[in-house]
């Protein structure tokens, strides 16, 4: 009897220990996990770059010197410790217009690959568990989405309602939802025909039960995979867009707007490309080691 | 021998009669030529309350499949499958999902029938959650109820099903199917994926499951040795049809039909010494999509005459309680 309570009271108290340490334990695997680690601390420093770019950026992003043009970095001959990572075609400094720009790619590229993720996912579940006239509407509508070549379609939608934020993240999440919605689907139709989903269809869980705790859990690890290396294709999208002039309008400015004005000074002045390239390149490093440590974290087989 | 059950005159659970399924093949772009591989093709079988059935065949037979039929996961193309008086076939979405309270299974596979993203007390509890009203603690209450009856403790509560073994893992799809008290449960191959070892503590935990819950239980396997210990009656399927169905030392005992000779010839001896005169059955199993004429079995059959190729045999009461299909059905 004694015993017997000492067990209830225990098992009462149990789950809210639980709950409180839920977050530590999070926090516990992610130090454990170096890569996650680096991630993380990369994601935070942009995004803290991005919040606070404006007071953080030495110079205004627009603010040209014409008698300090294409100026190299600091440590080259010629570069000098007022532009750090020297300066483009109309002397303005690259360093502050990376800051300044981080805002927008990073929006950009995350909120697209959210729109784009969320459409594909939804469309890809519901093609690959409902299957028959569905799946094939579904499967025929991706199918002409790929025949049409991405930067055409993005052009005319674009030349319609007019760049701006909201317009260009919309388009580039409608246009690239394909990817997810074809993955999606395709890990769906193997994932509902194996015995654990048959033994949920034999107890009477409904459909919506049946996608939301046994397909969408088994789909979500290829998910994440895909969506953080996305993130990177759509900065450099972006980026395309920018070039054909229909993207980020000056004077507001992307790692993608700079990456391409810096192009045709490439062979003389290579740092005006190099640099938002290489803002890319880590932001999007960090990105896939965050998603790859949020997927093995999702995962119960690897969180150990 | 025949008759223990006759005089109890025992309830039956459910009925099936003439049931089929036939799968479409589809061959060709423009002249789409449908063909059907017929997995189960006209069967009848009464299941009585409390029984153990064990329904015996080859790979391909169509045993799965019919399981998968008494448990309402697949649209019979034919026939009809009766539960407790009521027709399957013709039941709403709803009263279906209802009934699948008394309807359970078990599948063969351990690693493949849990989902590896729950933990134990949501595999065990889901089925409470779905078809009661009991709040998470009793749920939870009840799941430990589950785990200690099938033989697991509480700790493991909170434990993913690829901490476990193969016949631990077993062990929490038994308790998933019990969660509801159900009437029946449809086994499909439990033990054939464990140990040997693990095999007998399985079934041995059914058989006293089985007691203490007044359970009935159908139970699938692909070789007679298997079913010999748990079933009371057995019925032997071949090429989507049953051939024999009797109680089980009849079976044994006085085999009628053939195949079902054949199959019993072919367990091994307990000794290495031993020999048995054995002539293994040749051939394979004919194509399900373009069986033979008249008897299914005649292909293979050592007794096989001219009207086994054109006359197909119907399952007839040979002797009481014992069925068989066969025109020349054997005599001990």
């Amino acid at each position: 009897m004694n015993a017997n309570t000492q067990v209830e009271q225990n098992m009462d108290v149990k789950p809210h220990h639980k709950e409180q340490s839920r977050v530590s334990k999070v926090f516990k695997q992610l130090w454990k996990s170096k890569t996650g680690t680096v991630g993380l601390v990369i994601v935070l420093c942009v995004i803290l770059m991005a919040v606070f770019a404006d007071i953080i950026a030495p110079y205004d992003h627009t603010e040209t010197n014409v008698s300090a043009r294409l100026l190299p970095p600091f440590w080259m001959e010629g570069g000098s410790f007022n532009y750090i990572l020297g300066t483009d075609n109309l002397g303005r400094d690259v360093l502050s217009r990376i800051i300044i720009g981080s805002k927008v790619s990073l929006l950009v590229g995350i909120a697209s690959v959210i729109v784009a993720g969320a459409i594909g996912l939804f469309l890809g579940l519901v093609s690959g568990y409902y299957g028959k006239w569905i799946d094939q509407v579904i499967m025929r509508l991706v199918d002409s989405f790929l025949a049409i070549p991405n930067i055409l379609f993005m052009l005319i939608i674009l030349a319609v309602i007019g760049p701006s934020l909201t317009s260009i993240i919309i388009v580039l999440g409608v246009t690239t939802w394909v990817i997810y919605a074809r993955m999606v689907r395709s890990e769906t139709l193997s994932i509902k025909e194996r015995d654990y989903v048959k033994s949920a269809r034999a107890i009477g869980a409904s459909d919506y039960r049946i996608i939301k705790k046994y397909i969408l859990p088994n789909v979500v690890s290829s998910f994440i995979v895909i969506a953080t290396l996305n993130v990177a294709t759509t900065i450099i999208l972006e980026s395309s867009l920018s070039f054909l002039g229909l993207g980020i309008q000056s004077p507001d400015v992307s790692w993608g707007l700079m990456l391409s004005d810096g192009r045709d000074y490439l062979a003389t002045s290579w740092w005006v490309a190099t640099f938002p390239g290489l803002a890319i390149t880590i932001t999007v490093l960090g990105i896939i080691f965050l998603g790859d440590w949020l997927r093995d974290m999702l995962d119960p087989k690897t969180k150990s | 021998m025949s008759s223990i059950k006759e005089k109890q005159l025992p309830n039956v659970l459910m009925e099936v009669k003439g049931l089929k399924k036939h799968f479409e093949v589809k061959k060709g772009y423009f002249n789409k030529q449908v063909s059907y591989v017929k997995a189960v093709d006209g069967v009848d079988i009464t299941i009585y309350e409390g029984e153990t059935l064990g329904i015996v065949g080859e790979s391909g037979c169509g045993k799965s499949t019919t399981g998968e039929m008494l448990l309402g996961l697949l649209k019979p193309s034919e026939g009809v499958v009766k539960f407790k008086g009521k027709d399957m076939t013709e039941m709403s979405k709803k009263e279906l999902r209802d009934i699948r309270k008394d309807i359970q299974v078990i599948f063969q596979d351990p690693f493949a029938s849990l989902n590896p993203r729950m933990t134990v007390e949501e595999l065990i509890g889901e089925p409470l959650e779905i078809h009661t009203s009991m709040t998470k603690s009793e749920i939870k209450n009840k799941v430990i109820e589950l785990l200690e009856v099938v033989g697991l403790n509480s700790e493991q509560l909170k434990r993913y099903p690829h901490e476990f073994s193969g016949g631990q893992r077993q062990r929490i799809g038994i308790a998933r199917a019990l969660a509801l008290n159900p009437k029946i449960i449809i086994c499909d191959e439990p033990v054939s994926a464990l140990d040997v070892s693990i095999q007998a503590q399985i079934l041995n935990l059914l058989k006293k499951l089985q007691r203490e819950y007044n359970l009935t239980l159908v139970f699938i396997a692909h070789g007679l040795p298997a079913v010999r210990n748990i079933s009371d009656r057995i019925a032997v399927m071949y090429l989507g049809k049953i051939i024999e169905i009797t109680e089980r030392d009849q079976l044994f005992g006085e085999p009628m039909h053939p195949y079902t000779e054949a199959l019993l010839k072919s367990i091994p001896v307990d000794h290495p010494k031993w020999r048995t005169n054995c002539e293994p059955l040749k051939g394979d199993l004919p194509n399900p999509a373009n069986p033979p004429s008249g008897c299914t079995f005649h292909t293979r059959c050592p007794y096989a005459q001219d009207i086994c190729k054109n006359k197909v045999p119907n399952l007839e009461e040979v002797k009481i309680n014992h069925f068989t299909a066969c025109h020349f059905p054997l005599k001990q």
